[in-house]
């Protein structure tokens, strides 16, 4: 959107304005997320720069909120930092092992809806589904409705079927709630599909099971990690149906959060936040190379 | 598709090779790729029955049926107990507006005593708590001393205490006593029954919800529209912009859209407290003084703040996805023929965003609706949503199907704006990123 040569004074005036009030919108996005890594450095336990950070000072700055993130829940955590220490970090302290949870959890619901929503998006954009819409409606329908009617009527259920407090009942929820991405996903890439290549198989001799490994899969590869890694990302960012069902000691990284905002926030859920802002580069990196494979191999240029 | 037929004379329908008639075999065909179809889904559709559907069936029986009063479940066995069985016969051999007699108290007496032996009396007391304030530990005294009470049964109810005599109460007991009740929608709707039954508005103190349904309909109706404000300029510059820019800039959209909710709302507490970054800003520019430092956050300012940050991206979203393939020549074949560069915007450029305001706007609007953890963390007493005071009620007041009737309401609404957008923009044309 060059400005054009003919634009009058007052066009020029605003296309510069208006770039500005672009420039800020985008500050308005990106700064409260950015500005958490700094601030996780803080060596006083406020939540604003202090004149030492804002002079540079390196003793302004420090990583005891990260170290505090080992530590915290700990048995011994003075003891000399060698072996043991180590071990009981793994076993002890509070934020390992809710992200030894958030991990377990996460995976095998990524696991589970990846799985069943790859199968379901297959019959989904196929021509002779029967009540296609309808059936996309409901399927989808766990990323619409209120996160907390779907809390409470989990725990509800939960409670009269005996899966409250137990893994498999989390894990259950959370992969209902990642399966709508995964579908989204799938069914993007399946559109674009040219089913010609099925059909070239076949006739080369392939069986529908060959041809589906060896030319459907590659082909909506991408779109499956990408529907995935959304999946994992909603399980590893849930609280409210964790807070419902799960057990008290069943913690999770954003759980171990959420308590710590309602009670009392420190600098140490800055270090988190600031880990958690890190993974989700990695992870926003990782979808965008995915993009750019699936749009390779699908020969659509990306212009 | 099939061989050429042997037969050389060919009579009557199209047969295929093996002799079935063409448009059976055909059919039989289709309906077997129906099938194949079918059963790709049908696990996940059965696995969402499971995880999704019966609990959502569960909620809203829970909104219509509480049998706190009349049935109690052993903790041990399982087993179900009926609670109050005279008293509930004598509910159906007299209308509704009947005084109680002895008998009534007689019933009540008999009822405690039972409840009190497999220790039912605290989950009576509790169900006509949520109607009759003060109840509970009416219950519970009553109870306590139901085994030595003696006839005549009213005297010496009202002995106890001279509550039980309030026409309110044997009111509630007769609602609380049937297996099914809209009683719990009225509440959530700001109505109660009077002494006959009739239904009235509740009290001033007591009417909290409707109040809160609108808040919370302004308040993301507001989000939804400051979304759009922040959200339709930057659309129009990721779509104007060359891809290899604009893949760039997109970053900045998807990265909160990436980012932790959590870490998002952590962030906006941070920037928004008294003493937090934006405030140390203003008073360092001279802008307020140390003293007058605003407050932004645990209210509703800081609720409708972080809300549109966080939903901003699902506005930008499909707008760019309906902006990127509108042609400029449009514009520029206005402009001309003379339109000045507004007219131009207003009248030929804006018509062909529509679409996606729609889809932003009802997306926006549908998940602002049912936002419960950033209003809870940033909302303070002001900024709470309907979604917090169904957490309330599941949490704190433990007054279930309060819950579970404020949660139907708000699942209708959700349900009305979804099928909404599936009639309008179609729920295939979701896009994430």
């Amino acid at each position: 959107m060059a400005l054009p040569t003919y634009a009058s004074p007052l066009e020029r005036l605003w296309y510069y304005v208006y770039r500005a009030i672009c420039a800020l919108i985008f500050l308005f996005l990106i700064a409260p997320i950015l500005i958490v890594i700094p601030l996780s450095f803080n060596a006083e336990p406020y939540f604003t720069f202090t004149e030492k950070m804002l002079s540079f000072d390196p003793t302004g700055y420090s990583t005891r909120w990260y170290d505090l993130l080992l530590t915290f829940g700990m048995g011994k955590p003075d003891a000399v930092r060698d072996a043991a220490w180590w071990s009981d970090v793994w076993q002890n302290a509070a934020w390992v092992n809710a992200a030894k949870n958030s991990v377990i959890i996460g995976f095998f619901s990524t696991l589970l809806a990846t799985f069943l929503g790859t199968l379901a998006a297959l019959g989904l954009s196929r021509p002779e589904m029967p009540f296609r819409r309808v059936i996309m409606a409901i399927l989808i329908s766990p990323m619409i409705v209120p996160i907390i009617i779907t809390a409470t009527g989990l725990f509800f259920f939960y409670s009269a079927t005996g899966l409250a407090n137990t893994y498999l009942g989390i894990i259950m929820a959370h992969a209902t709630l990642g399966i709508p991405f995964v579908i989204i996903t799938v069914t993007a890439t399946l559109v674009g599909f040219d089913k010609t290549l099925n059909q070239a198989a076949a006739s080369l001799g392939a069986n529908p099971t060959t041809t589906f490994f060896k030319i459907t899969m590659p082909l909506i590869l991408p779109g499956v990690i990408s529907g995935a890694l959304f999946a994992f990302v909603t399980s590893f960012d849930e609280v409210v149906v964790v807070l419902f069902v799960a057990a008290y000691d069943q913690q999770t990284i954003p759980r171990q959060m959420w308590n710590g905002i309602r009670e009392q926030i420190s600098p140490a859920i800055l270090s988190v936040a600031t880990i958690l802002v890190i993974v989700s580069i990695a992870l926003l990196t990782t979808v965008e190379l995915l993009r750019r494979r699936s749009e390779r191999l699908r020969g659509i240029s990306p212009g | 598709m099939s061989d050429a037929s042997h037969d050389s004379v060919q009579s009557g329908p199209l047969t295929t090779a093996d002799g079935k008639p063409l448009k059976a075999a055909l059919a039989s065909a289709q309906a077997h790729r129906t099938r194949r179809a079918f059963y790709l889904v049908a696990p996940l559709l059965f696995f969402v029955v499971i995880t999704f559907l019966m609990p959502i069936g569960q909620l809203l029986t829970k909104s219509v049926n509480n049998p706190a009063f009349y049935s109690w479940q052993d903790r041990d066995t399982g087993e179900k107990i009926p609670l109050m069985v005279d008293l509930r016969a004598w509910f159906d051999a007299h209308p509704a507006g009947t005084g109680p007699d002895e008998a009534a108290y007689a019933a009540l007496v008999t009822g405690l005593v039972h409840a009190k032996e497999v220790k039912a009396q605290g989950q009576i007391g509790t169900r006509i708590n949520y109607e009759v304030s003060g109840s509970r530990s009416l219950f519970t005294k009553t109870a306590r001393k139901a085994d030595k009470l003696e006839p005549p049964y009213k005297e010496a109810v009202l002995d106890v205490d001279k509550d039980w005599d309030d026409p309110k109460l044997w009111n509630s007991m007769r609602n609380a006593s049937k297996a099914f009740t809209i009683d719990f929608y009225l509440s959530a709707l700001d109505r109660t029954r009077d002494d006959s039954g009739n239904i009235i508005k509740a009290d001033e103190e007591r009417a909290v919800y409707i109040l809160l349904f609108e808040r919370t309909l302004v308040m993301s109706a507001l989000i939804t529209f400051i979304t759009f404000l922040l959200g339709f300029p930057i659309a129009h510059l990721l779509a104007t912009l060359p891809l290899r820019h604009s893949n760039l800039l997109m970053i900045f959209v998807l990265l909160p859209f990436w980012t932790s909710l959590l870490v998002r709302t952590t962030s906006w507490i941070v920037l928004l407290q008294s003493q937090g970054v934006v405030n140390d800003i203003w008073v360092s520019v001279g802008l307020i003084s140390d003293e007058n430092r605003l407050q932004m956050i645990y209210n509703q300012a800081g609720t409708i703040i972080a809300m549109t940050h966080i939903l901003l991206p699902f506005m930008v979203l499909p707008l760019y996805s309906v902006m990127r393939p509108i042609d400029p020549s449009y514009v520029r074949a206005a402009r001309s023929l003379g339109a000045t560069s507004w007219t131009a915007f207003r009248r030929i450029y804006m018509p062909q965003t529509i679409p996606g305001i729609g889809a932003g706007g009802l997306l926006v609007f549908i998940l602002a609706v049912g936002y419960y953890i950033t209003p809870a963390l940033v909302g303070g007493s002001t900024g709470q949503l309907i979604s917090n005071l169904i957490a309330f009620h599941m949490q704190n007041s433990l007054n279930w199907s309060l819950a579970a009737a404020l949660a139907s309401l708000l699942l209708f609404a959700v349900l009305l704006l979804y099928w909404l957008y599936d009639r309008l923009i179609g729920i295939d044309n979701l896009k994430l990123g």
